[in-house]
């Protein structure tokens, strides 16, 4: 049983955790990621390491309750409840390599993860251009953290309420004008964002790695769910990956491939939304009672 | 009583009750129901006691054989438990999943002139009964304060790990999955090997102190050097197992509806699938499900999806039932249970339609050549044999490979398929450090993993230089077998020898 040590809510539908498990905080690299299981009837979910410390003996996870369970984990993980499984890291730690000047671009769920390759890159000594993206200003979030490790920080918003108006790629397009010698590119965010995010940097062919997401079960190479197409080449995202070169990913396929459950995820979502109605309609008179 | 001659023991092997095949495709209950009492003694009857005893140099765990149906024929099912517990602590399990025909059935003298004497199904019996019954071969373990760690709670670690715990280590199991058992537990269905048998099984394996931590991916959380240099262990043993899917590389396999026997199953097992939305885990299954390959595992794949609903299953298999890899046994119930099989069909392609979904295999039909490297004949293509065979599921069931991440994160030398070199004695090459199971000979059987982490197990002790006799005392002092090791190889030195630790 993992202990949660921290939440913090980011938005209606995004919060953080932050998990005890001294071992896996230690060995935690960026790039890495984690699977969860909230109960034992629940399923395994993948999630990017947002963020580690092996003084705390923690890992951080930020979550985006979209699906049945991440909303259940909205619900049910609280400060001093426990997550039934938490294993990892797994997964091929990114590769910091020694450049002089790279942007780390994270959009939506991706900026969280972003954050330890910046700040490995910064520990590298490199030039730090942070790039993340939100719908609009309310939602922002970690932008102290970012400014600690990022030499430039640019905030793009949809809406334009902070930062630049646009999208990650206009932040990268804005970046790539500014310092023509950037060398790597590194995206992390929803697929279509990091496809464009490889379109983007393609013409001039700066390396850009993205860290991908697809379906997983056990994560440790045992079910092949998560293949995806790299260079033509079937590789396992959860033991060749997560990272990989994005100019080589097949992100058509991936997209498509996350769509796979897609009848059975709004299922299983509308049946916990009506029996969680049902719990609260049916706990609300005992509260009362005993108010 | 006269001697037991060929022809006056009972001349039939004692058939096993079964669930009828219409009712049982809507359940997942066992499908061999096991003897009773009457049954057990009939068939244990059928035993010459031989005194060749082929049937124990055929089994991988050298089970006494005759020692156990000797007991059974006495009536002392205790006794022949505990004569099974020296040898393996899993006979429930064992006796369902073996392929006892390549084994001790294989070898055994009766079948020469009849059908061999069903080891398998006796050592069933007698492991439900000790399950029934609650019965346990625990000895009084004098601890030696070595530690032992074992990656991967499947059938190779768990064998291991009880040998190693019953010479007095203290051992500890790190499984990546949140339950143990390996591929008992996300590969083997329920109809085959009840959950609740394995459990009982593993829960004496626990009892002799063995601890299992889940949740725990060794190489990633920490390393196997690390292990061993930082960790405390004195020896560590891997059996990570050969779970890595393989795919033939053909266009479509990206398509929804394609997927690995080891998802499929995993799904259903390990995550209960088959009963989403109850549990969160979907399936997707289809209903006209197209399975690749003829092993055991395709076999399973099958079966498992007509329990969940599917209404045509068909197997595709490039060669014939006779290179078929799995049981008589196993192709006998899918066959029994409504699967379709298609000899000498060869998928190329797998089409989808516009969602993204399969809506076809295109095949071509084989004939059997020249015999290949296995020895079994090639299937040769025929030529314009294409056709396209409807289905909206494709299950992949042609094997794996070796799992990557203990070569991606330790100096073990691997061969050139990525399995850990191991020699006989299942020693690696770093030192302290063994491996067996699939992960050192790539796809085999559960009983064959057991056999070399039993393997292992002397190994380690020889490595350690414990004795394993010496200052332990046991239940029953009258017995000349302890803890499955013959009293005549009594003869250890218990000293640690730290140079040849670190020098080797």
């Amino acid at each position: 049983m993992y202990k949660i040590l921290a939440r913090e809510d980011f938005s209606d539908t995004t919060f953080m955790l932050e998990v005890l498990h001294p071992m896996l905080a230690k060995a935690a690299k960026p790039g890495q990621f984690v699977i969860v299981m909230v109960n034992a009837d629940g399923e395994r979910i993948p999630l990017t390491i947002a963020d580690f410390s092996a003084e705390r003996g923690s890992v951080t996870l930020v979550i985006q309750a979209v699906g049945k369970t991440t909303r259940e984990m909205q619900q049910l993980c609280k400060v001093g409840s426990v997550l039934y499984a938490l294993v990892g890291p797994m997964g091929i730690p990114s590769h910091i390599g020694e450049v002089k000047k790279v942007a780390c671009v994270g959009g939506g769920l991706g900026v969280a993860p972003v954050f330890p390759q910046a700040r490995a890159f910064k520990q590298r000594g490199a030039f730090v251009i942070g790039i993340i993206g939100f719908r609009s200003k309310e939602l922002i979030f970690w932008e102290d953290k970012f400014k600690s490790v990022c030499d430039e920080l640019i905030i793009c918003t949809d809406d334009g309420s902070a930062g630049i108006k646009g999208l990650v790629t206009d932040g990268i397009a804005q970046a790539m004008q500014a310092h023509p010698d950037i060398e790597e590119v590194l995206a992390i965010g929803p697929p279509v964002m990091m496809k464009f995010c490889a379109e983007a940097t393609r013409p001039q062919g700066i390396k850009t790695m993205v860290s991908l997401n697809p379906i997983m079960v056990d994560g440790t190479g045992m079910c092949g769910g998560c293949r995806v197409s790299v260079g033509g080449e079937m590789k396992f995202c959860c033991v060749d990956g997560p990272d990989f070169d994005g100019h080589q990913v097949d992100f058509d396929e991936l997209m498509r491939r996350l769509g796979r459950f897609k009848e059975e995820e709004r299922r299983s979502l509308e049946r916990w939304t009506s029996n969680s109605n049902c719990r609260l309609l049916q706990e609300e008179p005992s509260v009362s009672t005993h108010a | 009583m006269a001697k037991k001659t060929i022809r006056n023991i009972p001349q039939e092997r004692t058939p096993i009750a079964t669930q009828d095949a219409t009712g049982r495709i809507g359940n997942f209950d066992e499908v061999a129901l096991g003897y009773s009492d009457d049954d057990a003694l009939l068939e244990a009857e059928r035993c010459l006691m031989c005194p060749q005893e082929p049937c124990v140099a055929g089994c991988p765990v050298g089970i006494d054989i005759p020692g156990f149906i000797q007991s059974i024929i006495d009536k002392d099912l205790r006794a022949s438990y505990d004569i099974l517990a020296d040898s393996t602590l899993l006979p429930a399990i064992c006796g369902r999943v073996c392929p006892q025909e390549d084994q001790c059935e294989g070898v055994c003298v009766v079948g020469n002139h009849l059908e061999p004497v069903a080891i398998g199904r006796l050592e069933r019996f007698i492991g439900d009964m000790a399950v029934a019954e609650g019965w346990t071969s625990s000895p009084v373990i004098e601890p030696n304060g070595y530690k032992v760690a074992i990656v991967g709670a499947g059938p190779a670690g768990i064998a291991c790990a009880a040998d190693m715990a019953k010479a007095g280590c203290e051992v500890t199991i790190f499984e990546a999955l949140h339950r143990p058992g390996g591929v008992l537990t996300y590969g083997i269905p329920e109809f085959r090997l009840p959950n609740p048998i394995i459990d009982a099984e593993f829960q004496k394996v626990l009892e002799l102190g063995v601890k299992v931590e889940c949740n725990t991916l060794v190489g990633r959380l920490f390393t196997v050097e690390q292990m061993r240099d930082e960790m405390g262990f004195d020896v560590v043993f891997i059996g990570t197992g050969a779970g890595y899917p393989s795919f033939m590389g053909i266009p479509g396999e990206s398509l929804n509806g394609v997927l690995s026997a080891n998802e499929f199953l995993t799904r259903c097992n390990l995550m209960q699938a088959g009963e989403f939305p109850q549990t969160d885990t979907p399936l997707g299954l289809g209903r006209k499900v197209a399975v690749i390959g003829a092993g055991n595992t395709a076999m399973d794949a099958m079966r498992v999806s007509l329990r969940l609903g599917a209404e045509e299953v068909h197997c595709l298999y490039r060669r014939t039932k006779a290179e078929s890899p799995a049981r008589v046994e196993e192709l006998h119930h899918a066959k029994e249970e409504g699967v379709i099989f298609q000899w000498l069909t060869a998928p190329v392609e797998i089409l989808g339609d516009d969602n993204n979904d399969v809506r076809a295999v295109r095949c071509m039909r084989m004939e059997l050549g020249e015999p290949d490297a296995s020895g079994r004949r090639r299937p040769v293509p025929i030529a314009n044999s294409e056709f396209e065979f409807e289905c909206d599921t494709v299950i992949y069931a042609i094997g794996t490979n070796a799992n990557p991440i203990i070569g991606q994160t330790s100096k073990l030398k691997l061969n050139k398929w990525g399995y850990i070199e191991a020699d006989k004695e299942q020693s690696t090459s770093l030192a302290g450090v063994f491996a067996g199971g699939d992960i050192v000979t790539g796809s085999a059987t559960v009983i064959l993993a057991m056999g070399a982490g039993r393997r292992a197990a002397q190994s380690m002790k020889i490595y350690l230089g414990i004795n394993d006799l010496e200052d332990m005392t046991v239940s029953d002092p009258e017995r000349q077998r302890i803890f499955g090791i013959d009293i005549r190889q009594k003869r250890f030195s218990r000293v640690r020898l730290p140079a040849q630790v670190h020098s080797a």
